[in-house]
């Protein structure tokens, strides 16, 4: 039984304590000064960002890109960090997209987040979560980007952010040592792309492999093969009305492009090379889907720009390398280059100088071009010079972006609403790869579109 | 290794604050309840449930009324709309969503029996045997990994590969050796889920384990004798004496894991993502609200979640009733 | 032991009848099943990357090749600030000591008021409590993440004493934990609180102590080892757990715990499988440890007191 003293002293602690806890969270430190480094020479490049008083001032950001990647990207601003004296407290998670939304509603919403569904950024925005970007931040966005990349961040007419990374989503993976070694030419339109399927499938060898497994966003690899083909098959037109659905999902003309991916992907004469029978594009998981092409088990495998990073070490990605990528051919070359892309926008939920401020840079080409030294890296920003872009994937990514023969479309599942974007359309194509028909795939997706 | 020590001051700080904080308020606490003169019972019990109270109110009471709230309305959590029944009317005409029920069903009748079954027969199997702790260890050590863990772990234990590659999933190694062709586990419904419940019984039945091999041991060696003495055989003494003996606490441990499976969506996550037929409830409440974002239709599966345990909740209160007669 | 001196439980009988090879047989079958899974993930942790994704760890046997490299990637180079893990490791103790020890307290408590307080209602309150432990983790984020960030709603207005920056972001997760710790631990220290002798708490009652000594001096010193149990299992949970603390947390490593970390190990796009399997080990060694340190408290058990009727 513990003593009168024994009593006291414990009544003493917790008082002392809560005083303790009540002093320890001090205020930040003043506002209104500048770092000292903005006036030297070296920060010449950041003199816009004089008078604001960002010194000291932190900003935090959200993403779902860790770990390597993640690195690159603070290295990028690093430059920019020095010389205002600005903190970034980044915080890159595996569940991005679930959390963003709860950290929204519960009134915790993190400074930035870099956001790659245009169709989430929409919703906050209409929900008055997002504040519109500053006209310094619009300014450089316009200088950068064009206004189709601009118009998924633009909502009501305002703009909420800049790009930041993207990707291109129209290649084929491919062996150049194994297309020489067998005398195969790169196709350059759909029908030589099915011929050369064929001439490979009498080799005996699946020409195709695929893998759509990616967790909780299972069926997404899926969806790009018939957002590609939609745009291939029924032009751009078409992929507009159907994204915005104003024609419904399981209308004829899209019954007509999912059936040209099924003539590929549920073709057993075609797949799944190395990984087993059509279902088995279901249950391999994306980062292993092309991985036969290095083990000489199939040919050709449709995947975004940044399958680059999941070659097997070792593996030459280059033009006369292991592995590399060809544009996924257009059906009628005539009516343009369609092409299939990503990316993810900064958007900001808080209107703080610093915020705007680091939302600025990451607009400017500045930052794209200190990105892209880095490596590993592709972005739509027109100040972006190409000679700073090593790896020769991004390199012809950004090509192709920068083409004026391309006509670029968003990828649609990010647009869509997420009922059906991150829902429905990821599980009906699961199901359609494993035996579900065309009609009754499309059908289940048009009943799930929110009313 | 350049690892910045003074950055981890104020973290240790907080923690040397936080247990100050938990002794102050243990103390505080046993301090003011022995000073109050509390006559009535109703008011001491009162202070006794206050600090749980207060946290279950806002951690856990507040968040069921909106939950139950929020499943009366549309798909948006920004705006409210109201739509009556309609989540549930949809609940229960979906494909997709019956078979959510069903799976559901599945699991919660097949894991706590089995785990339970399983630990019980470990738990009398390695009693007083040698390296016992050692051989409970076997069996915990699935508690001690994450969910995420059991995942991958199972994820590898099912893995395919077409016949006449190398297979890297011991299951369908296994089949090979055996001269079968290796099968895609996770794909055939219903038997996909079946492979799936196994990896909660993999987990759970360390839980059983540990609690009844614990109760086992407390069963007096005189009732253990006098029945001995009888000359029972060793079924009878199992049926007859082991299990009335440790009854509550087969109770309590089949009540724990029905109502954590009930919960259950790691595994579901990690293995299938509720694709081929295998969603639960707790999966689909997470894919709909959070990742759908239709929180109304999230929010029902959740009120669902609640209805399936009333069974539970009733028996619980008949044997309250039972207990407080005896006293 | 040996078998001879073997002391008459029932358990140990019905063992010895059931011809005990047969009742060995099933034992280490029930254990290699039980073992074989993680034995393999552990094996595949040590095994080089290309192996790992190439063919099953039993080709270990035929091809022996080991390697730490994983162990050192996951430990030390993933991120260009080396010795990271360290800190998130210290955030996780952070994390898990308090989330552990409020809760604990605070269940004693409630359990006790319902089984040796007489009122009315108590036994609903109970129940209630009890049903709560059905109320789905991730349906509490949203009205506990405002909880903090805007403070208690007063009609249309908030009151908000308190401004968690930096460390005291723990605070959050702390009371996160406790509040979900809460219905199962009442369930499982009442039925073991309920169980004690009746004559024992009304011979104190006599004596003249009051509820609270009654239950300092008797109940809590016997209740030690269903505590310790609890303590256990809360420990684990904490421990890992992942979605309460990327909520709560920061996701940076001044808050974050080791599962937030290993999370991220697996990549943006996560096919980083060879660090997955080492950080997977990292993750349950501790976990593993207090286990098996704790274990003998085990053996006097969570529910031995709730035999005797």
């Amino acid at each position: 039984m513990a003593s009168t003293t024994r009593r006291l002293l414990l009544a003493f602690a917790a008082a002392g304590l809560l005083t303790v806890t009540a002093c320890s969270s001090s205020s930040d430190t003043e506002a209104g000064k500048d770092n000292p480094n903005l006036d030297t020479a070296a920060c010449s490049a950041y003199a816009a960002y004089k008078g604001q008083g960002l010194d000291g001032k932190t900003v935090s950001v959200s993403t779902s890109i860790r770990d390597t990647e993640a690195d690159l990207l603070k290295q990028s601003w690093k430059a920019f960090t020095d010389c205002t004296g600005i903190k970034i407290d980044y915080a890159g998670t595996s569940d991005f997209e679930a959390q963003l939304p709860i950290k929204v509603q519960g009134g915790n919403a993190p400074d930035i987040a870099f956001i790659p569904q245009p169709g989430l950024l929409a919703t906050f925005a209409k929900q008055g979560a997002l504040k519109p970007a500053s006209a310094a931040t619009k300014a450089e966005a316009e200088k950068n980007y064009s206004p189709d990349w601009l118009k998924y961040s633009t909502v009501d007419g305002k703009l909420y952010g800049a790009p930041l990374g993207s990707n291109v989503k129209s290649f084929v993976w491919y062996s150049p040592s194994m297309f020489k070694e067998k005398g195969w030419a790169i196709p350059t339109t759909w029908d030589e792309l099915i011929t050369l399927s064929n001439t490979i499938a009498a080799t005996g060898m699946k020409p195709w492999c695929a893998g759509i497994e990616s967790g909780g966003a299972t069926g997404w690899p899926a969806t790009d093969w018939i957002e590609d083909i939609v745009l291939r098959d029924q032009g751009p037109e078409v992929y507009d009305q159907w994204v915005a659905h104003t024609i419904p999902f399981n209308d004829p003309k899209i019954v007509s492009a999912t059936d040209r991916a099924g003539s590929i992907l549920k073709n057993p004469a075609y797949v799944n090379g190395g990984l087993g029978d059509v279902k088995s594009i279901a249950t391999t998981s994306f980062q292993e889907g092309g991985i036969p092409i290095t083990q000489k088990k199939c040919a050709l495998h449709r995947q975004a720009s940044f399958y680059a990073n999941q070659w097997p070490k070792g593996t030459k990605v280059a033009e006369d390398g292991d592995v590399f990528a060809f544009y996924f051919p257009a059906i009628d070359p005539a009516k343009g280059k369609p092409v299939l892309g990503g990316g993810e926008f900064v958007a900001a939920f808080a209107d703080r100088n610093e915020v705007k401020a680091f939302q600025t840079y990451l607009a400017s080409a500045d930052h794209a071009n200190s990105r892209a030294k880095l490596g590993n890296w592709v972005s739509a920003n027109k100040g972006l010079d190409i000679a700073n872009v090593s790896n020769p994937i991004d390199k012809k990514s950004v090509e192709i972006l920068q083409d004026s023969a391309s006509v670029f479309r968003f990828d649609g599942s990010d647009l869509m609403p997420a009922a059906v974007g991150a829902g429905s359309f990821w599980k009906g194509m699961t199901d359609w790869i494993t035996g579900k028909s065309t009609k009754d795939t499309l059908d289940y997706i048009e009943s799930s579109w929110p009313k | 290794m350049n690892f910045d020590w003074t950055a981890e001051g104020p973290k240790l700080l907080e923690l040397l604050y936080g247990v100050l904080a938990f002794l102050a308020v243990v103390g505080v606490l046993l301090l003011v309840l022995d000073k109050l003169p509390l006559r009535k019972d109703r008011w001491v019990a009162a202070a006794f449930l206050f600090p749980a109270g207060a946290l279950l109110m806002i951690g856990l009471i507040i968040p069921a009324i909106r939950t139950t709230i929020l499943s009366f309305q549309g798909a948006s959590t920004f705006e409210a709309k109201w739509v009556g029944l309609d989540n549930y009317k949809w609940i229960f005409t979906q494909r997709e969503a019956l078979i959510t029920l069903r799976n559901t069903l599945l699991w919660v009748v097949l894991v706590p029996l089995i785990a339970t079954s399983i630990g019980l027969i470990y738990a009398v199997l390695v009693d007083k045997a040698r390296l016992e702790s050692f051989a409970k260890a076997l069996i915990f050590m699935p508690m001690a990994i994450s969910f995420v863990g059991a995942g991958i772990i199972w994820k590898f234990v099912y893995a395919y590969r077409p016949p006449g590659e190398q297979q890297i999933g011991l299951l369908n190694q296994i089949v090979v050796w055996f001269g079968g062709e290796p099968r895609q586990w996770l794909l055939d419904s219903p038997w996909n889920t079946l492979f799936l419940i196994v990896v909660l019984i993999w987990i759970q039945a360390g839980f059983a384990m540990v609690v009844l091999s614990a109760s086992i041991k407390a069963i007096p060696t005189e009732i253990v004798e006098a029945a001995r003495l009888d000359g029972v055989t060793p079924w009878q003494m199992f049926w007859q004496v082991t299990i009335p003996s440790i009854r509550p606490a087969l109770i309590v441990v089949l009540v724990t894991i029905t109502v954590g499976t009930l919960k259950v969506f790691d595994i579901v996550r990690a293995m299938t993502s509720g694709n081929f037929d295998t969603s639960v409830l707790a999966y689909g409440m997470y894919d709909y609200a959070f990742v759908r974002y239709d929180s109304g239709k999230g929010a029902a599966f959740a009120v669902l979640l609640f209805v399936l345990v009333t069974p539970i909740i009733i028996y619980q209160i008949r044997n309250l009733r039972q207990q407080r007669t005896i006293r | 032991m040996s078998a001879l001196v073997d002391p008459p439980t029932a358990a140990g009988r019905v063992k010895r009848r059931l011809s005990s090879r047969t009742a060995t047989v099933v034992s280490i079958v029930i254990a290699l099943v039980w073992t074989i899974p993680t034995f393999g993930l552990f094996l595949s942790s040590l095994r080089p990357e290309d192996q790992i994704k190439s063919n099953g760890w039993w080709n270990f046997f035929s091809d022996p090749q080991l390697t730490l490299h994983n162990y050192g990637e996951v430990l030390f180079s993933a991120n260009d600030q080396s010795g990271r893990l360290a800190s998130y490791f210290i955030n996780s103790i952070v994390i898990t000591i308090p989330a552990v020890l409020f809760p604990l307290f605070f269940c004693a408590l409630a359990a006790y008021a319902l089984s040796w307080t007489k009122f009315r209602g108590r036994d609903w309150i109970y129940i209630a409590i009890f049903a709560l432990q059905v109320v789905p983790l991730q349906m509490a984020l949203v009205p506990l993440l405002s909880f903090f960030s805007k403070g208690i709603a007063i009609g249309s207005t908030y009151w908000k004493p308190w401004d968690f920056q930096g460390p005291d972001k723990f605070i959050q997760v702390w009371f996160a934990h406790a509040c979900f710790a809460l219905p199962l631990g009442i369930f499982l220290l009442h039925n073991f609180m309920a169980e004690l002798p009746n004559d024992l708490i009304e011979a104190a009652r006599v004596d003249g102590a009051g509820h609270a000594r009654i239950f300092r001096s008797i109940v809590l010193p016997l209740i030690v080892p269903a505590l310790a149990s609890l303590a256990i299992f809360q420990f684990l949970w904490v421990w890992n757990d992942l979605l309460v603390a990327m909520i709560f947390a920061d996701g940076t490593e001044k808050t974050a715990p080791l599962t937030v970390k290993l999370a991220d190990l697996a990549g943006t796009r996560g096919n980083e499988w060879q660090r997955l399997t080492a950080g997977a080990f990292v993750s349950i060694i501790v976990p593993l440890v207090v286990f098996l340190s704790l274990q003998r408290f085990f053996v006097r058990g969570l529910l031995a007191g709730s035999v005797k009727g």
